[in-house]
């Protein structure tokens, strides 16, 4: 009989090894896919790195993809430390990005570029703190589920954004075209290094978000939440207060996102500017487990993916293929945590299986739920 | 001006009832997923791996029995994968659901690249040609109140193909299978309290695979209907998000076949409601019944279901109990 026992969870280095051999599965895997599907994996794979970083035009889109990705996915981890299931972090970008837009739409033309860059941003921060607010707030207030509730968010969040591109913003000097005019040039992310300046802000936010979470009061509340909101009620902490902050400081955090690919990439509003980057980087953060370095490890992975397959369609493979390798390296990873946390038991039916009081060793008592629930309780003490 | 009025109803109608068709057939299956207690995000890519695997052997076999297995089968495949990694493996269900949904729309892109543009063939066009309930109302026409109505209600409901039919019996067959069997009695209880269900000898673990594989194959079957009845061909991300909408619908109808029929309807009804109003210079003049602003309504909607679903004095069923909490034994 074949069952599943709980052991001690597998940390440090050697988890993140597994972790590691799981993606290179998925890589494997991905090769005899795409040799499947009939092209040859050599040239594939070879376009893909040559097309990621063999130029300095792959390079700084890639350094653009990851920025983006590990800025969403450093605000996803904030609110995942306390189990608040942000999976809106698609709507906040956007919202972030539409209140920046309206920030350089509202100030005058004279306006200096510094002061402008700052409003912007500061703009982009509060659009996705109140985009967030919102189901924070039925959460605590109501118990509202907040997974579907922030997921709902999203499409209101896009459809609002058609709908300011399509009528209320649609620029007259379009030529009927609906679109939303470009922000004013002042307010440009202006490109530090050959990439825009918010790369500086995503190292910013990185290291903040690491310390945050680890070394400041609130930080530490958030984290006792997420292991526990009864513990944290015990210990006197003010669940309401903590999850509120948490909520609002994840959504700034998507909203600034917004902003930064509003003013350093896309440069008019759009409801492509978040491009899915808010679902990519739930995955993202989940497959760091939530720590701030291995989420920019891992995005820039996946910028690579992506920013790679652009450059595979030139040897004739589709670009989707690299959704197929994302799908495939994060369902790998999925299983790894699994790994990591329990163990495959193999039993043999013996004399001691069928005796009638059977030893209390795990892994030797027979069936029967009792016997199950009781053996983690000795493998994980 | 009145039969005017009746004949623009009765059209709009009937194409809020084609619109409505995958987001209800995709209803169905995430209903019985969730209902298991497994919140599965991947409907969009479920119904895309279907819709590619369908639109696929269809064009290469023209036989809709054989397109309709090919997306059950991918579609499925898909499922199995989601139920493996959340039930077996134990992973989080948002996202599991997530990963699932890029990888199957890649992969249904990658698939569909070789059908760009190709129609169904002959042989499936001609059998979602067919409408079967079609009558001929000749003979009454010029009865008084019977003859028009008669006429409305052929117009508006009775000139659709198989697909049509064939989901709203899926939706009654899935409200008698909840409600009437003992195996949609056991599934209740694995989705309510799976602890308890599994103390009084219900197979959770079966049961959580035979729901989720379920969902995903109808899910598979409300993709099929986007390339090979609806638009009639390939493009990329055919399904266009409408598994997104039926995560929405599930919470919105409650978790109940029956009023997914008409919840179904009436979401199909808002997607094109807009451009019925352009009609109506007096309305459309709001900005509130521009299609734009009409587009949001399903998910304020939901919203709103899903708050008022918890709120008050008396607290009504919030749906599955056990919904995206993983279950152990070992671990209760």
């Amino acid at each position: 009989m074949i069952r599943i026992v709980r052991k001690e969870d597998t940390v440090g280095l050697r988890a993140w090894a597994v972790r590691a051999g799981a993606i290179l599965a998925a890589l494997a895997a991905s090769v005899l896919l795409v040799l499947l599907m009939g092209y040859d994996p050599i040239r594939t794979f070879g376009a893909m790195l040559q097309g990621a970083f063999g130029t300095e035009y792959g390079r700084i889109n890639t350094i653009i993809m990851a920025v983006a990705l590990a800025m969403t996915a450093l605000a996803v981890s904030v609110a995942f430390s306390m189990k608040f299931w942000n999976i809106g972090a698609e709507g906040q970008i956007l919202m972030g990005a539409f209140a920046a837009t309206a920030a350089a739409r509202v100030l005058p033309e004279g306006t200096p570029p510094v002061l402008l860059v700052l409003a912007c941003l500061l703009a982009g921060l509060a659009g996705g703190a109140a985009w967030a607010l919102v189901p924070g707030l039925f959460r605590i207030y109501l118990g509202t589920n907040e997974t579907l509730f922030t997921l709902m968010m999203n499409y209101i969040a896009i459809k609002f954004v058609v709908l300011l591109r399509c009528l209320a913003w649609k620029d007259p000097a379009a030529n009927g075209f609906p679109v939303i005019a470009e922000i004013p040039a002042g307010a440009f992310l202006p490109p530090v290094l050959g990439v825009h300046a918010g790369w500086i802000l995503a190292v910013l936010l990185a290291v903040a978000t690491y310390y945050f979470l680890r070394s400041t009061k609130l930080g530490y509340e958030i984290r006792v939440v997420g292991e526990s909101e009864r513990t944290a009620r015990y210990a006197g902490m003010d669940v309401r207060r903590v999850v509120v902050t948490g909520v609002l400081v994840s959504g700034a955090m998507a909203g600034l996102t917004g902003a930064v690919k509003l003013m350093g990439v896309a440069h008019t509003l759009s409801e492509t500017v978040a491009g899915g980057d808010g679902f990519t980087a739930i995955i993202i953060a989940w497959l760091a487990n939530l720590s701030a370095p291995g989420i920019v490890v891992a995005s820039v992975l996946f910028a690579a993916l992506k920013q790679g397959t652009l450059a595979m369609e030139i040897v004739g493979s589709p670009p989707s293929l690299s959704d197929v390798i994302k799908g495939l390296i994060l369902m790998a990873a999925l299983s790894t945590e699994f790994f990591l946390r329990y163990r495959i038991a193999v039993e043999r039916r013996d004399a001691h299986a069928t005796a009638v009081h059977p030893p209390a060793g795990p892994g030797q008592a027979e069936g029967g739920p009792s016997a199950e629930a009781g053996a983690p309780a000795e493998e994980g003490g | 001006m009145e039969t005017g009025f009746a004949v623009m109803a009765a059209l709009f109608l009937a194409s809020a009832v084609r619109i409505s068709v995958p987001l209800l057939v995709g209803t169905l299956g995430e209903t019985v997923t969730e209902r298991a207690g497994h919140l599965n995000l991947g409907v969009e890519g479920m119904m895309m791996l279907g819709a590619s695997a369908g639109f696929l052997v269809a064009v290469r076999t023209d036989s809709v029995l054989l397109a309709l297995l090919a997306a059950i089968l991918g579609s499925g495949a898909g499922a199995l994968l989601y139920a493996v990694l959340t039930v077996t493996f134990r992973a989080n269900q948002v996202v599991t659901g997530l990963a699932l949904t890029i990888f199957g729309t890649g992969v249904a892109n990658t698939l569909g690249k070789t059908v760009v543009g190709e129609n169904p063939p002959p042989a499936v066009q001609a059998f979602f040609a067919l409408k079967p309930l079609h009558a001929d109302l000749s003979g009454i026409r010029d009865v008084p109140v019977l003859g028009p109505v008669a006429g409305f209600v052929d117009a508006a409901f009775l000139q659709h193909n198989v697909y049509v039919y064939g989901a709203v019996a899926l939706a009654l067959l899935l409200a008698w299978f909840l409600r009437r069997t003992r195996a949609g009695l056991h599934l209740r209880a694995i989705g309510e309290n799976p602890a308890a269900a599994d103390a009084s000898g219900i197979r959770v673990i079966a049961g959580k695979y035979a729901a989720i594989l379920a969902g995903g194959m109808m899910c598979g079957l409300a993709g099929l209907y986007m390339p090979l009845v609806h638009i009639q061909t390939w493009t990329d991300n055919i399904t266009g998000g409408r598994g997104w909408i039926v995560v929405a619908l599930v919470i919105f109808v409650r978790w109940d076949p029956l009023k997914a029929t008409l919840g179904a309807l009436l979401f199909g009804a808002l997607a094109i409601v807009g451009f019925l109003l352009q009609a109506y210079p007096q309305l459309s003049g709001s900005i509130l019944f521009s299609q734009y602003v009409i587009d949001m309504y399903p998910y304020l909607m939901t919203l709103l279901a899903l708050v008022l679903a918890n709120a008050g004095r008396k607290k009504g069923w919030q749906g599955p109990g056990a919904l995206s909490v993983p279950y152990f034994r070992e671990e209760r």
